[in-house]
């Protein structure tokens, strides 16, 4: 496959103004040096809590602001600092669904016209007849009844308007959509049709995803390869299975571990971390995890972990972490950890 | 503290027939409608559906937190004998924050935001066992430790927005535990949470109802939640019981359609280390509005085994297996074509 976004030593700073003169007096760290890359047609998910920046990640891609430092490459031409003109219609290979249907739509404008603004803006329908044409197809794309298009979002239920958000995403004919969190407000049914249909769009259009989520089982069910993200850092890539059954990163064993899986009695593992995540104003130094990880020893504290593959994972499989720079018998995690995740 | 008291005879909490309706512009919503459980001393029992299923209305009918008009509550729900909503305004004050109490989904917008966290913990003690500001702080205190606080002493002078989601979660539970109360509702109270937060939070309700004893009523939308901390689970479409079963037989044999189209629509984490890949199962089609009268099953629009019966007439609630209900004309039938 071939690479269809590159995103190097990406990092984004929000300046804190205070004071009567709007003077800086810090920064909010939001994204500290994220690399990753994403192949066409392939899903990358990049999981995480709360204020870990994987929202930041997405907006950065689609340059919803511009970065404080790095490279974001989209087809082997460099977006980050690419002039508005000439960014415009690279703009139309990568589109977005948000988080909340209710407040992505605009609720005075139809569905048609929602659908149309994407074809009208980067001129992919030749006339009237053929705009007509394209938003009924995307209709049937998203399995929405075609006569559905004359009425307001007001008119849809969550799972229906995510379904329109989806539509207007494809409008454009995108190469890549960020999803972000775009399944988490729904209902557990509901939120199965729509994964289940980005599944299918992305089989029937070789789409390329970057799902931005913090619900590991969706993630798990949907993905080709997970990025875990912790205050601003990414701790950990794998493919999917080599994550899911032996995670590399302390943090991303937690994770997996602190999920409630819905098998009553299962006996689990659980490791349950301390203390709530750091300020991303003043993150820890050394390892940004130390103050929280059940492992941690002098070194995680002055020294900052890269991204490596440990001698114990497979190819693709990369984490920051110095466990793994010790011997094996002394590594809590170079064995297969998988009954963390399996109920016993 | 109290000991869980023992099983049989009277249960602590008694629901017959809740009816919660709302008059609205359109119509009248059902948002309850005819809904029976019951909770024992010291029992955990949850309440699990999708939004608007009524079991947020549910739980607030039985603090009577449902503004009368446009809200009407009728049916009958007894705490330890007294029917809760024959009580006068000034009664049912007795029972709010003292023997009954509730956390609810929001840390964020449930604490007041102008008042320290030990003010907010002593207002239910000065209140209802009339202590001193002293010795309410110093309980608050006490509370702050018991729900796992670091330096209780300097966060009881903290307001709300000097803590975390998860400490101001912790703080709410404090509050609700602060007078001993006998039943606890606890409506999504990890909802609003990271999971390793979320983690630490089951953890603790778990330990302190161990040393609290008191029951809990888990309103909330996660199986995996119900799965790790209830005992028994009442399952709710539309503002009807359609399932209730303790919690083991309910996950390994659902009995109504429902609540095996919930589960099967659920990915589980380690899916993929079993092999091949499957597709979720999908509920199709939607929630019937509540504004109109259901004659037949609340699900048959969206249920695959939907027959003419089910759309006539509304199945009743059947015992399918010992201590498991479910509603629905088929259900047994179900079961036999599985085995």
């Amino acid at each position: 496959m071939t690479r269809l976004l590159e995103v190097s030593d990406l990092k984004k700073h929000f300046p804190i103004k205070a004071g009567f003169f709007g003077g800086t007096t810090g920064y909010v760290y939001a994204v500290d040096g994220v690399s990753f890359g994403i192949d066409k047609g392939e899903t990358l998910s990049l999981v995480g809590e709360s204020g870990c920046g994987k929202s930041t990640v997405g907006k950065a891609i689609l340059r919803l602001f511009d970065i404080t430092a790095g490279q974001v490459v989209l087809d082997g031409k460099r977006i980050d600092d690419m002039p508005a003109g000439s960014l415009r219609p690279l703009r139309r290979r990568v589109q977005v669904v948000f988080q909340d249907p209710f407040s992505s739509l605009n609720p005075r404008m139809k569905v048609k016209d929602i659908l149309a603004e994407p074809i009208r803006n980067f001129g992919l329908a030749k006339d009237s007849k053929e705009l007509d044409e394209r938003v009924a197809k995307l209709m049937d794309t998203v399995r929405l009844p075609r006569d559905a298009v004359n009425r307001w979002p007001h008119e849809f239920s969550g799972g229906q308007r995510q379904r329109i958000g989806i539509a207007r995403a494809l409008a454009a004919e995108p190469d890549l959509i960020v999803c972000d969190e775009a399944v988490s407000a729904l209902d557990v049914s509901v939120k199965a049709q729509i994964v289940n249909l980005l599944q299918d769009l992305q089989a029937e259009l070789g789409l390329a995803l970057l799902f931005i989520s913090h619900d590991l089982a969706i993630v798990e069910h949907m993905t080709h390869r997970v990025a875990v993200m912790y205050l601003g850092k990414i701790v950990e890539v794998a493919p999917k299975r080599s994550l899911f059954a032996a995670p590399k990163h302390p943090y991303t064993q937690a994770l997996l571990s602190a999920v409630p899986v819905p098998e009553p009695g299962a006996s689990r593992q659980r490791i349950i971390l301390k203390g709530d995540v750091p300020s991303p104003i003043n993150p820890p130094k050394g390892c940004r995890f130390h103050t929280r990880c059940p492992y941690a020893f002098d070194r995680c504290r002055v020294e900052e972990p890269k991204l490596a593959q440990p001698s114990t994972a497979g190819a693709g499989h990369v984490a920051a972490c110095h466990l793994h720079s010790l011997p094996e018998a002394e590594n809590p995690l170079a064995a297969a950890v998988g009954e963390l995740v399996v109920p016993a | 503290m109290a000991l869980p008291g023992p099983r049989s005879g009277q249960p602590l909490l008694e629901v017959e027939n809740l009816q919660t309706h709302f008059r609205t512009k359109d119509g009248v919503n059902r948002a309850v409608d005819g809904v029976s459980f019951h909770v024992n001393a010291g029992e955990t029992v949850a309440i699990v559906g999708e939004s608007g299923c009524g079991k947020s209305v549910t739980s607030m009918s039985i603090l009577r937190l449902i503004p009368e008009p446009p809200g009407k509550i009728a049916g009958a729900i007894r705490f330890q004998g007294k029917d809760l909503l024959k009580l006068s305004d000034r009664e049912m004050r007795q029972i709010r924050g003292n023997e009954i109490s509730m956390i609810f989904q929001e840390p964020m917008t449930s604490l007041n935001p102008v008042l320290t966290v030990g003010r907010q913990i002593g207002e239910t003690l000065r209140l209802h066992q009339g202590l001193s500001a002293r010795e309410a702080e110093q309980k608050a205190i006490e509370m702050l430790t018991l729900v796992g606080i670091p330096e209780p002493a300097r966060r009881v002078r903290e307001y709300p927005h000097q803590l975390s989601g998860g400490m101001r979660q912790r703080v709410m539970i404090a509050i609700a535990l602060a007078c001993n109360p006998k039943l606890l509702i606890a409506d999504e109270p990890t909802t609003a949470l990271d999971v390793t937060i979320q983690a630490q939070i089951l953890e603790l309700m778990r330990d302190l109802k161990h040393r609290v004893g008191a029951a809990i009523v888990l309103i909330t939308h996660d199986l995996g939640v119900v799965a790790e901390v209830a005992e028994r689970v009442i399952v709710m479409y539309a503002g009807r019981k359609v399932e209730e079963a303790e919690v083991g037989p309910l996950f390994r044999t659902p009995r109504h359609p429902y609540t095996q189209g919930l589960l099967g629509s659920m990915p589980k984490l380690g899916s993929s280390l079993h092999g091949e890949e499957t597709r979720l199962a999908e509920i199709p089609g939607l929630v019937p509005s509540l504004k109109a009268k259901i004659p037949g099953c609340v699900f048959a629009t969206r249920c695959p085994h939907t027959t003419d019966l089910c759309r006539q007439v509304a199945p009743a609630l059947e015992e399918k297996a010992p201590g498991h209900v479910a509603a629905c004309h088929y259900a047994l039938k179900e079961e036999a074509l599985a085995a």
